[in-house]
């Protein structure tokens, strides 16, 4: 299965900066392999954030994407101690959803 | 008071025609440290710290017994400390072979066929995570290597003269890149590696995630890039001279800070 993400989040002011690595290979389906077959694509379509089960931001991805993607956002009104959830949705229909507490 | 005043003053100027001057070291000084925020060596050593405690291998145990110089399952401080000699093994260790003798030693595991095993697969992947958490464990450390058995002193030698060595058909020895200050290739900044290149420079920013190709490369494997990028043929995996190499670049860089996993363009 799917590694973990790491997710950080820190408030400031009446605004929280939120840092999330996700752990994928973003295969964009044009590089081929060793014996020189295309390698199918496999990145990531969609991520959602959720502040205390709440959609704040929602994405569409592709596969520009880099591999082991990093992505950063600023939620308005998130304080110390609100749970940030982050669900990723790739082209396969592998999900994964990892949630962190606002410091 | 004054003086401070205009010492700061003078900074200040001076950092606004740095500003303006900013060169292409700078550039991608500024862009690693804007990655760095997110360095993705972090989703290594989460596996690696995974690995290390899971029971595997035929007599399914874990590596937290695992001496890595300072006393079985001290990892904190072990790897500014490496390669260093081992009485049980006889021989002078990076990390990478005396994990290789942990997993064949603890777990059973063939550590023959863990090192012919190209990098990026089967059991090679679980290196990258390993080296990754190891490393990030004596991360801001400063290094350290010890030198009073024999044996290091002998292999400190050997891994001088292999940096010295010249061969291949492009007459090239780690000397060639790696011996005088400021000298790069194209932007890529080479360390001089006969003394102390500075903090996290060098022997201290590996093992390192590279953006470019998404991969976490310990020493071990930058070293088998310079060989090949010299037109040698490649060394063993944890061979003694990449061994001795690693103990003559550790010697030298003595004092300087570990970044270790650092993040490379």
């Amino acid at each position: 299965m799917s590694d973990p993400m790491r997710i950080r989040a820190q408030s400031a002011g009446d605004k929280a900066t939120v840092r999330v690595l996700m752990s994928h290979e973003m295969e964009t389906g044009l590089r081929k392999d060793g014996a020189g077959k295309i390698i199918p694509a496999w990145f990531i379509q969609e991520v959602a954030a959720q502040l205390n089960g709440k959609t704040v931001m929602t994405a569409q991805w592709g596969p520009a994407v880099s591999k082991n993607p990093f992505l950063q956002f600023s939620v308005k009104g998130a304080k110390a101690g609100d749970k940030i959830a982050i669900t990723w949705t790739d082209n396969k229909g592998d999900k994964r959803t990892d949630e962190a507490t606002v410091s | 008071m004054l003086k401070t005043l205009s010492l700061l003053a003078m900074a200040v100027l001076s950092t606004a025609a740095f500003a303006q001057q900013k060169s292409a070291a700078d550039g991608i000084a500024e862009y690693r440290a804007m990655l760095a925020d997110g360095n993705p060596a972090e989703l290594f050593e989460a596996r690696g710290e995974d690995l290390w405690k899971k029971k595997r291998g035929p007599k399914n145990a874990s590596l937290e017994q695992c001496d890595l110089g300072k006393g079985p399952g001290v990892v904190k401080g072990a790897f500014v400390e490496l390669p260093r000699w081992f009485a049980d093994t006889s021989k002078v260790q990076d990390l990478e072979s005396r994990l290789l003798t942990c997993m064949e030693t603890l777990q059973g595991l063939d550590a023959k066929a863990i090192a012919a095993t190209p990098f990026g697969k089967g059991e090679q992947v679980g290196m990258e995570g390993l080296t990754a958490w190891i490393s990030a464990e004596s991360k801001g450390m400063r290094f350290n290597l010890p030198q009073s058995h024999t044996q290091e002193k002998v292999t400190y030698e050997l891994g001088k003269r292999t940096f010295f060595y010249r061969a291949g058909p492009y007459d090239f020895s780690c000397a060639s890149c790696h011996a005088q200050a400021g000298k790069r290739i194209r932007l890529q900044d080479l360390p001089e590696l006969t003394k102390n290149p500075g903090d996290g420079v060098g022997f201290a920013a590996w093992p390192a995630y590279r953006v470019s190709s998404g991969e976490m490369w310990s020493m071990q494997r930058r070293l088998n890039d310079c060989y090949r990028q010299q037109r040698f043929p490649y060394p063993g995996y944890a061979s003694d001279v990449t061994v001795a190499l690693g103990v003559y670049m550790g010697v030298n860089a003595k004092g300087a800070q570990s970044v270790a996993p650092a993040l490379k363009r």
